[in-house]
Formats: C-alpha cells, sequence, structure tokens
C-alpha cells in the first residue's frame, strides 16, 4: 500500500481518455476494439482501486473488476467475430471501405 | 446459500426453459419435423406471455439484489409479447434459403436478450444490472450481423457491436465512481449514501450517457441509423422497441432509485436530451428516402417522447411510460410488418417510392398502415393520441412546460413526414406498382392483433387504469 490511490486514479483516468481519443481518432476496426478494451480495462482498475483504498473489509469492487474482465472478453469475441465477418464481405477493416451506410 | 430462491425467479426461469427447449429441439430435429419449428417457437413465447403474467406479488431475492412487483412482471410480459410479434412476422425472411439453417440460432439469441432485458428490469444491484445489459446488447449485435452475406448487415453488425461497447464502458467508469464514494453496489444502500458531491454528478452524466446510447438519445445517437437501416428488418423491429422500452424502463428505475437525492440534476439533463432528440430526429427524418433508415429516426424521436414520462420519476410518469410503450409497441411493430413485406415483394431495401400507388394493389395493407402511421403521429381517435397526451401530461406537471411546448412544436413536423407515407400510399401514381401482396398467416395474425392494439388502446381506458394502479415512482 505504498502507492497513493491518487496515482491509481489517474493511471486508470488517462487509460479510460486514452482509450476514448483512440476511438475517435482511429480508422482501423481493431484499432477501434483495443481502445474500447482500455476504456474497460480502467475502469477494472478503478473499481479494484477504490475497493482496496476506500472500502476494504468486503469484496464488491473486486468481484465487480472480476466479472468486467469476463463480459470484456465475452464482447471482445463477438467483435471480432463480426470484424472478420466484415473483413470477408469488403476484404478490408479499414473504416473508410464501410460506407454503404451513411447520411 | 438456499437454491430454492432461483425458482422464485419465475419469468425468467419459465423464459430459460422455454430457451433449452428451443436449444435441443434445434439440435434434435431433422427432417420434416423442423416445419414445425416456427409454430412451436410461436406458442411456447405465447405461453412465455401467459406465464410471466402470473406472480403479482411484491417481494426481493438474493439479498435484495433481484426484486420483482406487479409492474415489473407486468412490463416482462410485454417484453415478451413484443418479442412475440417480432418472431412471428420473421417467418418469410427465417425460413427462406439463406437463413433457414440458421433458424434456431435466431430463436436463442433472440430469447437471450430477452432474459437480459428481464435482469435488466429487475435489477437492484449494479453487478447484476451490468450483467443484463451486457447479455441483452451482445447477442443483439450478433442478430444484426445476422445475414452474413449482406455487405450492410456486417456493416451494421460492427457499428453496433463497437458504439455498444464505447458505452458500456463509459457508463461502468461512472457506476466506478459511484461504488468509491458510495462503497456499495445496492441501489438502496447507494440512495441513502448518495450526497450529491461533484463526481457523482459527474457518475451521473456517465451513467446517462451509457444508457442513452442503448435508448439511442440524439447525442449518442450516432449509430442508430445505420444498424437500423442494414440489420435485418425483423431484428430493426426488435430493436426499436422492445430493447429500446426494456432500458427506458431501466433507466426510470436506476434514477429513481439511486439518483433519487438528484432529482434536479438529472431532469436538467432528460429536458436538454429530450429537445435535441425529438427536434434532431424530426429534421432528419424528412429528407430520408429509405423506409428502415426513416423509421430510425421515426424511433430516435420516439425515444425522445418516451424520456418525457422520466421527467419528474413520479408513479405517473411511470404509468405514461409503460402505456406509451405498449402503444408505441403494437404501431411499430405494424408497419415493421408491412416493411417487411414490401420488402420480400420487391426483393431490395424499400423505398418512399416503392409505396407509390399502394393503396391500388394493396388496400388492405394500406389501410393498417395508415392507422399504425396516424398513431405514430399521435392523432386523435388513435392510441397514439392519449399516450402523448398523457407523457406530455407528466412532463407539464413536473414543470418542464418549455420542453412540452418544443414536443408538440415537433409533434407537427413528425405529422409531416409520416403523413409523406400516406400521401404516397393514396395519391401518387406510379409507373410500376407493386402486386398484390400476398402475407403468410403468421404475419396477418400479428398484423391483426397489431390493428386491433391500435384501435382498441386508446378505446379502453382500464387499460391505463389498470397501470396506473401498479406503478411506483419516487
Amino acid at each position: 500500500m505504498n502507492i497513493p490511490a491518487e496515482y491509481l486514479l489517474i493511471l486508470s483516468a488517462v487509460l479510460f481518455f486514452i482509450g476514448v481519443f483512440g476511438f475517435f481518432t482511429r480508422r482501423n476496426l481493431v484499432s477501434l476494439l483495443i481502445s474500447t478494451e482500455m476504456m474497460l480495462n480502467a475502469v477494472d482498475i478503478n473499481f479494484a482501486v477504490f475497493n482496496a483504498y476506500c472500502h476494504p473489509g468486503h469484496l464488491e469492487g473486486y468481484i465487480f473488476s472480476l466479472f468486467g474482465i469476463g463480459v470484456a472478453a465475452a464482447e471482445t469475441a463477438v467483435a471480432i467475430a463480426i470484424i472478420i465477418n466484415v473483413y470477408r464481405n469488403f476484404h478490408s477493416i479499414h473504416i473508410k471501405r464501410l460506407k454503404n451506410l451513411k447520411y | 446459500m438456499n437454491y430454492i430462491q432461483f425458482f422464485e425467479m419465475r419469468p425468467e426461469v419459465c423464459l430459460l426453459g422455454i430457451y433449452l427447449i428451443i436449444f435441443m429441439y434445434d439440435l434434435i430435429a431433422t427432417g420434416s419435423s423442423r416445419r414445425v419449428f416456427h409454430p412451436l417457437v410461436c406458442i411456447l413465447t405465447a405461453a412465455l406471455v401467459v406465464l410471466t403474467l402470473g406472480d403479482r406479488s411484491h417481494f426481493t431475492l438474493f439479498g435484495g439484489m433481484y426484486e420483482s412487483n406487479a409492474i415489473i412482471v407486468f412490463m416482462k410480459s410485454l417484453l415478451s409479447f413484443g418479442a412475440l410479434l417480432v418472431i412471428m412476422q420473421s417467418h418469410k425472411w427465417i425460413s427462406n434459403s439463406d437463413s433457414y439453417h440458421k433458424q434456431g440460432e435466431f430463436y436463442v439469441l433472440l430469447l437471450s436478450t430477452l432474459v437480459g432485458m428481464f435482469f435488466m428490469i429487475s435489477a437492484r444491484h449494479f453487478l447484476l444490472l451490468f450483467i443484463g445489459i451486457e447479455l441483452a446488447s451482445l447477442p443483439l449485435a450478433c442478430l444484426v450481423a445476422f445475414d452474413k452475406y449482406r455487405h450492410n448487415s456486417a456493416e451494421a453488425g460492427v457499428k453496433y457491436i463497437l458504439s455498444s461497447m464505447f458505452a458500456s464502458a463509459i457508463m461502468l467508469y461512472g457506476i466506478s465512481f459511484l461504488y468509491g464514494t458510495t462503497g456499495t453496489l445496492y441501489f438502496e444502500d447507494m440512495a441513502a449514501r448518495m450526497t450529491g458531491l461533484p463526481i457523482q454528478i459527474f457518475a451521473l452524466v456517465m451513467f446517462f450517457a451509457g444508457m442513452g446510447f442503448k435508448i439511442s438519445l440524439v447525442p449518442f445517437h450516432f449509430w442508430t441509423a445505420d444498424s437500423y437501416q442494414g440489420a435485418p428488418t425483423s431484428v430493426t423491429a426488435y430493436l426499436s422497441v422492445i430493447s429500446k422500452g426494456a432500458a427506458v424502463f431501466t433507466l426510470f428505475t436506476v434514477l429513481t432509485r439511486v439518483f433519487a437525492p438528484m432529482t434536479e440534476h438529472w431532469n436538467l439533463i432528460i429536458c436538454l436530451t429530450v429537445v435535441a432528440s425529438i427536434t434532431a430526429a424530426n429534421l432528419m427524418a424528412i429528407k430520408q428516402q429509405d423506409l428502415k433508415r426513416f423509421m430510425a429516426f421515426s424511433s430516435i424521436s420516439q425515444a425522445g417522447y418516451l424520456m418525457l414520462a422520466v421527467i419528474g420519476g413520479k408513479a405517473t410518469g411511470m404509468t405514461s411510460l409503460v402505456y406509451y410503450l405498449i402503444v408505441y409497441m403494437v404501431a411499430n411493430m405494424a408497419v415493421f410488418a408491412i416493411i417487411e413485406s414490401v420488402e420480400w415483394q420487391i426483393g431490395a431495401p424499400a423505398k418512399r417510392a416503392n409505396f407509390n400507388g399502394f393503396y391500388k394493389s394493396n388496400p388492405k395493407l394500406t389501410f393498417i398502415m395508415t392507422l399504425a402511421l396516424f398513431s405514430l403521429a399521435g392523432i386523435p381517435p388513435f392510441a397514439g393520441f392519449f399516450s402523448k397526451f398523457f407523457v406530455f401530461m407528466n412532463a407539464f406537471s413536473a414543470g418542464a412546460w418549455i420542453v412540452v411546448f418544443i414536443a408538440l412544436l415537433n409533434t407537427v413536423i413528425s405529422l409531416y413526414y409520416y403523413l409523406l407515407i400516406v400521401k404516397a400510399m393514396y395519391m401518387k401514381e406510379s409507373a410500376q406498382p407493386l402486386e398484390r401482396i400476398k402475407s403468410d398467416p403468421y404475419t396477418r395474425i400479428s398484423l391483426t392483433i397489431c390493428t386491433v392494439g391500435i384501435v382498441l388502446l386508446g378505446v379502453c381506458s382500464f387499460i391505463y387504469s389498470g397501470i396506473d394502479s401498479i406503478a411506483f415512482g419516487l
């Protein structure tokens, strides 16, 4: 417990907003997936930190982190499957090619 | 641990039983016995609608994580009814040669999203809420991308799954700060320890943004039009009514249960998003030619009207919310059933121009479509008028009269674009009018149910008072 909680929270906030930034600037579907994964991981860090520093004694935050990891894995599996399907249809996973549906 | 508790969650257990039967049938049945698959699923889902309605008492399970009461049970039954309509309308699509071998997958995925929605609206703990939301949105992504060989479907699927992951990450980030400041994830305890710190307001905004993605309110609506247009039509119908309805109901419960001490903050957020959703979606809807895309914008503006019911968070708000949802469900399902029939007739996405001279060849379908569009627009004799009236009344009594005024102005705009289709059907001439459409019996039954609903729901006042007697609020 030598690291102050603020540092860890700043780490998770930075990770989260790198994910947000990546989601809006990257142009490759897998990069987008990685960005959202970073956001979900930042959330997991947040829960673990809050549990360890602010509310020690029970395990709700850790359990939430565990479920978060599991659900993120399931989401990634589905997203990868859909991205592979996009690749089969469009022969590319660049966002520029996904222009059948637009305003 | 008392395992008998699992069997007290009657709607979920019934749904899981039906889910397993369908799953096993899909594995075992071969050859000619597959022909009764669709009717079997319809019957089982209809049984689910009745079975969920049974137990109306109020109780909590698992130390308060799961709550059930009369209005939640009613809501679950309503969602199953919507799923039944979707399954009935999907017959033609699911039994064509492209998707016939994936028939079982469609039902199983659809029912698993329904399980997720059941848990969403019953959850009284953020972990259960989170699992429910994910269970409701992950299979939906698979359903959106269901037509594997259609480019649009794949594109819509990837747009849906990435936005939904983004939204849930944002929502979870908000929940993590709520946990950090209160030290609990139970709704009741959290509300008791809520102090209105700035970080909690930040968490409220993050949570609202995450749910706003699922409801497709305006600043968070960018996935909606694309996903709705690209998805198979039955799935679009499911997305636009059932998934949205469950999300609005969940948002209502969370706002009133957890964020009760911050009512003025979330009232402001809702007012802003409602005005933005209704206005922006109406203006975008006018110029859409593709009918599914048009219905996507229409559903964004309807989501805005639905959110009017959440303002104030009173019990009357919940009544008008559930009532609006029933009325919206029957009207929207009728429109989507007709769009689907037209799509099968022309073999391409339906445009507004395809409806030119529709009255000459298909007077009955034109009549139902007109009723449904009038109900969506809110023209008096039909149910849509009354549902809009109750929603406006709730927002007005909560003091948001400017929002009500803007929403009323927008009703006129929405009337214009709904009437464009009616005008195309009755007045415009077409060089190549559509042939007479012969719908399959399932679509006919579901259209009959929808028509009866549109006409009767506005007349039978006992439905509204029945919901009113079981609703809860702040």
